[in-house]
């Protein structure tokens, strides 16, 4: 309950962030610890990558593919005006691999992915499911969080290498309806422009999407309040927190591989 | 706390002693002891939020007392490593106040949850016999390929405590076995858990504030009064006895 005196004055909220981010710090810490430990829950890993993947292929398909289609359309004109329509496939391509293919999906992933997450785990946490699992002399955390964080984080760079190829083909789509080009002339053109530290880039940024979506959403949901309103409240935190994540660890690869370009 | 005229021979499997636990401030649990004897249904009784669930919860170290000790089996649970802990957790079968079952997974997911992983059994006609004969046991076998949130509130009850027998504790921890059950269904669930301890040999701590779950099920009752351990004896013995408190409790039961 928050009273006059325990909303606290300022050093006080930075002593509970820092607490928080310790916390954190430690949730991570065990994550690692249990998921290189033996026996692997490799049933439960499986069916988290399945549900995880059908979840979102949809969604990513059709944003992706409008995604491609959309942006190709916009960049046209301007290109046009410079005399540089030649460049459109390269300039798509980049643009869909550096920057519009991870992102969208790593931002569907966090809405999807990360509220289910939160409210699942949250949910069982309320009606004491973790508790039961815990008290039959069972590893609770194991089964239910290191699954789901390792099943996102392998599953988002599959699902990225999906929305750019889709996204590819919805550029194909648009180029194609305004000028003839053939298939193999715009994907040959496209790929032309693509180093090896792009697609390092596409596969290394949805890794640790996958991993700050999974440890944020899992964070919120098992250690959520035992209050009905804590699954709601848990979904939502895991969401939002997510997607900061997403866009702070864009802001900072961006950064770095900047610097190795 | 009163004189104890129950001579007990068998040997204490539980132990619990000078225990206290406080939430932000507001001490729960003051200075509770009991003891658990081999084959016995000790029953605890009172009011509500009187600090029950949490006692039961510190004796399986869900959660951790102030100060006290809790010996289980020979073995003090509040100084021991997690591996240890959940060793002596198969040997302790908890039922959930809200049942708590695992609601994603089937009826018989639930109840080789724990066996697959703290038995290490993978077989599949072994663990489908194992649960076969637990559903027998109380009276399910029909729910086997049900989801939880296909049953009723008895029927859940019921399959709470299959996923506890099934891994053949020595200990049952009944957290409000009968709470939100109609007259019947709760006289079900109390032959259910004297038929337990005849067939599985268990002793039983039944956390309860139902009178009629409390004479059926007891050997001995325990009366919580503001966190602590204030009356002790059978139920008869009780049932006599001069305390205002409690002949308020029994006397609303002997009304309905
Ligand atoms: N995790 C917790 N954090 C803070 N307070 C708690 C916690 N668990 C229990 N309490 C408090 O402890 C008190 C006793 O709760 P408990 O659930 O043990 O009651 P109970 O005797 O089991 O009641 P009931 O018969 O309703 O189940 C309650 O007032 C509750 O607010
Ligand atoms: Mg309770």
């Amino acid at each position: 309950m928050k009273t006059a005196e325990t909303i606290g004055s300022a050093p006080q909220k930075w002593q509970a962030f820092f607490i928080k981010i310790a916390d954190i710090y430690r949730f991570i810490v065990r994550i690692f610890k249990e998921t290189f430990s033996f026996p692997i829950e490799i049933e439960e890993l499986l069916k988290q990558c399945y549900i995880q993947g059908n979840r979102t292929l949809w969604l990513v398909s059709f944003a992706s593919l409008l995604a491609g289609v959309v942006f190709t359309k916009q960049s046209r004109p301007s290109l046009i005006e410079f005399g540089a329509e030649s460049w459109l496939p390269s300039l798509v391509s980049l643009a869909i691999v550096r920057g519009l293919g991870p992102l969208i999906t790593a931002l569907i992933c966090a809405g999807k992915l990360g509220s289910s997450m939160g409210a699942e785990l949250s949910s069982m946490n309320v009606t004491e499911q973790i508790d039961a699992m815990e008290a039959s002399g069972t590893n609770p955390f194991k089964y239910l969080v290191t699954t789901r964080v390792l099943a996102i984080t392998l599953m988002l760079p599959v699902l990225v290498v999906y929305s750019n190829m889709v996204a590819l083909m919805g550029s194909y789509i648009a180029v194609h309806f305004f000028s003839q080009t053939t298939f193999k002339l715009f994907f040959s053109q496209a790929f032309e422009s693509i180093t090896f530290l792009d697609i390092f880039s596409t596969l290394i940024k949805p890794i640790l999407y996958g991993f700050a979506i999974g440890v944020v959403s899992t964070y919120a949901g098992y250690y959520s309040s035992r209050a009905t309103v804590g699954v709601g409240k848990a979904a939502n935190q895991a969401v939002v927190v997510s997607m900061v994540m997403v866009f702070v660890i864009e802001f900072i690869t961006i950064q770095v591989l900047g610097t190795m370009r | 706390m009163n004189t104890n005229p129950i001579i007990h021979t068998q040997p204490v499997v539980l132990r619990v002693e000078h225990l206290y636990k406080s939430f932000d401030g507001r001490q729960v649990l003051k200075d509770v002891n009991l003891l658990l004897h081999h084959s016995e249904n000790l029953v605890i009784l009172g009011r509500s939020g009187m600090g029950k669930s949490v006692l039961i919860k510190c004796i399986i170290g869900l959660i951790q007392p102030d100060e006290g000790y809790v010996n289980i089996l020979g073995e003090n649970i509040l100084d021991m490593d997690v591996k240890a802990l959940n060793r002596l957790r198969q040997s302790i079968g908890f039922s959930f106040q809200g049942s708590a079952l695992y609601d994603s997974m089937s009826v018989r997911d639930n109840l080789t949850f724990a066996l697959k992983r703290n038995l290490g059994i993978r077989d599949a006609d072994q663990l489908e016999q194992m649960v076969r004969e637990t559903l027998q046991a109380v009276g399910l076998e029909g729910a086997i390929d049900q989801m939880p949130s296909e049953l009723s509130g008895g029927m859940r009850k019921r399959i709470g405590v299959a996923r506890c027998l099934i891994l053949k504790p020595k200990i049952m921890l009944y957290d409000e076995p009968t709470a939100g059950l109609d007259p019947v269904t709760s006289s079900e669930i109390n032959e259910l858990i004297v038929e337990v301890k005849q067939k599985y040999d268990t002793s039983a701590i039944i956390i309860t504030h139902d009178i009629a779950c409390a004479k059926a099920t007891s050997d001995r009752i325990i009366y919580m009064e503001d966190g602590s351990c204030h009356l002790e004896g059978t139920f008869e013995e009780l049932e006599h006895k001069n305390d205002p408190q409690l002949s308020t409790f029994f006397n609303y039961f002997k009304v309905h």
